[in-house]
């Protein structure tokens, strides 16, 4: 019996497609490629859903995005870049073909090679690609109901033509985490080329070939979230590891992930031993990329994650791990660097808190709403506004971290505190009085004091209750420490 | 002649609306003898001829082709006019766009699309045998072939139907037409004339070009319909030349190639004898004759369809019945149950034939051995050509090695008639613009076409050797037998 225990002896290659959502218009006309939630077939023209006689035309914005990723990612770019057809029947495919670029049979890809550093436990591990390459997206087969009951499939041909890239790493990934973590560092680096939008439902594609060393690998069709590409793993790992624990024999298979019922599922192979037939597009003209063209988008490129992270570390002292919380999340980082630099008299004090209230409550508050910080109204001066009430002791953190979810809202955090009344109680007399009822009415707390001095905190709670959180809490601290004493 | 026409029109000496009707007079009297028309739109002509005939009333400005009635060939794209190439797959289709010449000949320039014209379906043959709708006949001996693929366009210019038709050429397929129908052809150079609405047999092959009575009325169409297209990639910028203008220019010392394998094997003697008498006329005007050799000639017919087909496989994979055309007969099976029958069914014999041949020279395996081989000899076959014009202006040869055959004769043997296009296809192979003109008639008093084939973008000088050598033939106003001609 084989039993396989040792991440190591797994291998996985991804696949990448990702829809260029920040371009105007499809890769080949003059279409828009905002389709999402429009009518169905009202985002189409002649060219896009492949009428007889029409003609492609290559969008250089395209050619400009693909650039930018290439670069961010380390490939190297070929000078001459032409397209392939990559012929086989579908119903969304309207030429009988997609036109995409190909690395064999006298094509190139756009970029080959490039690298993606991802953290392991164990410290940094290089993800090497393969290659990336533009290609056009084929329309969408609509079922009424699931795809097994439905009575006829709709076609819907908005998303025809919109422009793809497809990254392709080498098979170098060695657990499902590794791929998770893969991608969550090149969903940031392609966030950052300002390129695509990978939230956007349906933006994102991946294949995965999968296989434990010494056995026959299975490719994974149709994962269609970066999220869901851990879980497709580890159930087909298991389902490979189970084979081989039962002497059975894998056989190299294409399986498409189920996401409803979160199992991969076998297709037949008739469906997929396909020979697409790739050859030369000559509708296209090559187009020669000039090495001046190339500085160029280097230059305009923004700064990296990688980079920024440790000038973050550098310029605002934050720690390794604090750095990269902020960074991998272009937006949250645009706005800590707005909300650092706004205040001339901030030190590294101030940084911390900054990004403590970033990484912890903010981010809280997003991923509860499944928001974007740039879908909400707060403004980086709110939260600097924020800090600069608790560092003057007007507010403690606990009203902070209630007001949080008005300000996100967009009140500004001075008109919620008005209109709230909250304000930190920091009246010796008032709170003198809340402490002496707390401790009258909580004997048994005291009396656990004398053996466990950490009761205290349960008292502080008490009376921050009393006050709705407003008790300063080193004076409350301070006033119950002198009662429980006498 | 179609000058002379627009001329007489534009002197009010006769209305547009009289030739429109004669125009129709004609083809009455004809079309049951010639069935060069798939479809004929005489209401709308008429309509067109009057509000055209008010623009000269109105003293507004009219355009180079004012009134002048045009044949199109059945597979360029007119807006809401059915187009079928000739095939029962497109049966009902109506692009929802113009081609490009169609803006240019019809729209800007005042031109009358009177109907379009029968063919080889998709352009696949060299007789109008293949068509949906039935064979085309020769207006100089209906028993026989007017030549293809743009047999409807050459029999209705020879037939006297119209002054002036569109064909499309790719391995030969508007010089064939008028060699067999003695009428002048002109195939643009590969990018002159915009594809943009010309359905695909061979993309990297197929030019529109103009089937006229005489070279001038080529020179003029050529003029209006070439230039810079941005909806085509693959069309070239750079200016059109004046090309009425420059066809009387004296061709004293001008270097004429004779490439010598042009003339060798499978010619009709009366074709060689018609040849090389209007080579002495060339020489005479003062041309100096080259001999020159062409070693990669017996290259060309495999070369040609193992591309050509290549590219059909994938240009006509787009026909599955599912957004236009007649659509499928029966719902029964899978989708790909339901494309395979609609295909099947709807192809006609010749064109199902190029499909699989096409299919099988990219399959995996035979890749290397027949479509990247073909890319080689391509080359080569350019290369020959390139050679040859280092030491001439203009190749000359005849167009077809016979004169027409008769209907029937070679549709048994595919082999044969794939061997017609063994002059004409070189040309598209290299891309080079090349002119068919009528040089005399066999002893069966069909004519004989004389090709020439110019430099890249040579059209000028093409259609100067044509104009000298058509003058001094004077053969071009002969009528055929069918409209009383002898
Ligand atoms: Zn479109």
């Amino acid at each position: 019996m084989i039993i396989v225990t040792s991440h190591d002896n797994i291998i996985i290659g991804l696949e990448i497609h990702v829809q260029l959502t920040k371009l105007k218009t499809k890769l080949f006309c003059s279409c828009s490629s905002k389709y999402r939630g429009a009518e169905p077939n009202t985002y189409v023209c002649p060219i896009c859903i492949g009428l007889p006689g029409s003609l492609p035309v290559l969008n250089e914005k395209a050619v400009e995005f693909a650039m930018k990723l290439a670069i961010a990612l380390g490939c190297k770019i070929n000078k001459s870049m032409y397209f392939f057809r990559k012929n086989y029947f579908y119903p969304d495919l309207p030429k009988g073909f997609q036109i995409t670029q190909y690395n064999k049979a006298g094509g190139k890809a756009f970029g080959d090679g490039g690298k993606v550093i991802i953290k392991k436990k164990s410290g940094k591990k290089e993800i090497l690609l393969n290659r990336i390459h533009i290609e056009e997206d084929p329309g969408r087969l609509v079922h009424k109901g699931s795809i097994v009951s439905s009575p006829y499939t709709l076609v819907d041909y908005n998303r025809s033509g919109v422009c793809l890239i497809e990254i392709v790493t080498e098979p170098v990934i060695n657990s499902p985490e590794e791929a998770r973590e893969f991608l969550n560092q090149l969903k940031s680096i392609i966030q950052y080329c300002g390129i695509a939008d990978l939230d956007l439902e349906g933006s994102v594609r991946v294949d995965a070939n999968i296989s434990i060393k010494g056995h026959a690998r299975s490719e994974i069709k149709n994962i269609n979230s970066f999220k869901e590409v851990q879980r497709a793993l580890k159930w087909e790992i298991r389902r490979q590891k189970n084979f081989i624990k039962r002497n059975k024999l894998l056989k190299q298979e294409t399986r498409h992930w189920d996401d409803s019922r979160r199992v991969t599922v076998g297709l037949r192979s008739k469906e997929f031993e396909k020979d697409y037939r790739y050859f030369p597009e000559q509708d296209l003209v090559p187009i020669e990329l000039k090495k001046s063209y190339i500085e160029k988008i280097k230059n305009y490129l923004p700064e990296m994650p990688n980079a920024r992270m440790k000038r973050f570390q550098n310029q605002y002292g934050l720690s390794e791990f604090d750095s990269e919380i902020l960074v991998m999340d272009k937006d949250i980082a645009d706005f800590y660097e707005e909300a650092v630099n706004s205040e001339k008299d901030f030190e590294s004090k101030e940084y911390k808190l900054l990004c403590n209230w970033l990484k912890g409550d903010i981010s809280r508050w997003l991923n509860l709403q499944n928001k974007k910080i740039t879908d909400t109204d707060l403004t980086p001066i709110q939260v600097v506004n924020l800090v600069k009430l608790i560092e003057e002791g007007r507010i403690t953190g606990k009203i902070a971290k209630s007001v949080i979810g008005d300000m996100m809202l967009g009140t500004p955090i001075k008109k919620i505190l008005k209109q709230q009344g909250k304000k930190r109680i920091a009246d010796e007399e008032k709170l003198s009085s809340i402490c002496k009822k707390v401790i009258q009415e909580n004997s048994e707390i005291i009396k656990d004091y004398k053996t466990n001095p950490r009761a205290l905190e349960a008292l502080i709670g008490k009376c921050m209750k009393e006050t709705h959180g407003q008790a300063d809490p080193k004076i409350t601290r301070k006033l119950l420490l002198e009662y429980i004493e006498k | 002649m179609a000058y002379e026409i627009i001329d007489e029109i534009k002197r009010e000496e006769i209305t547009i609306e009289d030739v429109v009707q004669s125009t129709f007079e004609n083809i009455n009297k004809t079309e049951h003898k010639l069935h060069s028309f798939v479809n004929l739109y005489r209401t709308e002509a008429l309509e067109k001829a009057k509000k055209l005939d008010n623009k000269l009333k109105n003293n507004e400005p009219v355009g180079d082709l004012y009134g002048l009635p045009l044949g199109v060939k059945d597979l360029i794209c007119i807006k809401n006019k059915p187009v079928t190439c000739a095939s029962n797959i497109l049966e009902g289709f109506k692009p929802p766009y113009n081609a490009t010449v169609i803006t240019k000949l019809i729209e800007k320039s005042d031109g009358i699309c009177i109907g379009s014209t029968n063919m080889d379906e998709f352009a696949m043959g060299s007789s109008t045998e293949n068509s949906c709708y039935g064979e085309t006949y020769n207006p100089w001996n209906l028993s026989c072939v007017p030549g293809g693929s743009s047999g409807g366009s050459g029999a209705s210019v020879s037939g006297g139907q119209v002054l002036a038709a569109l064909g499309s050429d790719t391995g030969g397929s508007i010089r064939c037409p008028a060699s067999y129908c003695g009428v002048t052809g002109l195939k643009p150079t590969y990018g002159r004339v915009s594809r943009y609405g010309l359905i695909a047999y061979a993309n990297s092959l197929d030019q529109i070009g103009p089937l006229t009575k005489c070279v001038y009325d080529a020179a003029l169409l050529m003029e209006l319909m070439a230039g810079f297209d941005e909806k085509d990639s693959t069309s070239v910028n750079l200016s059109v030349e004046n090309y009425t203008k420059d066809l009387k220019n004296s061709i004293e010392g001008r270097k004429i190639g004779i490439p010598l394998e042009f003339f060798e094997k499978g010619l009709d003697k009366s074709v060689k004898t018609k040849v090389n008498d209007g080579i002495k006329i060339l020489e005479n005007l003062g041309a100096e004759s080259v001999e020159m050799s062409f070693p990669h000639l017996e290259y060309t017919i495999p070369t040609y369809y193992l591309i050509a087909m290549s590219e059909a496989s994938s240009n006509l994979a787009r026909y599955d019945g599912l957004r236009y055309g007649k659509g499928p007969s029966d719902l029964s099976g899978d989708i790909f149950d339901v494309f395979s029958r609609t295909r099947g069914e709807q192809f006609g014999k010749e064109v199902r034939k190029r499909i699989i041949m096409g299919t099988y020279a990219l399959s995996a395996g035979y890749y290397d051995m027949f479509y990247m081989k073909a890319l080689k000899a391509r080359t080569l076959i350019k290369n020959d050509f390139k050679k040859a014009f280092e030491r001439c202006d203009v190749i000359v040869s005849p167009t077809m090695p016979t004169t027409a055959f008769k209907v029937g004769e070679l549709i048994d043997d595919p082999l044969k008639m794939y061997l017609m296009d063994i002059l004409t296809c070189p040309v598209n192979l290299a891309g080079l613009p090349a002119i068919s003109i009528p040089c005399g008639f066999d002893n069966k008093d069909l004519p004989i076409g004389f090709q020439i084939i110019g430099n890249y973008f040579e059209e000028k000088t093409i259609l100067n050797f044509g104009f000298e050598l058509e003058q001094k033939l004077d053969i071009y106003k002969r009528s055929p037998p069918v409209i009383g001609g002898k």
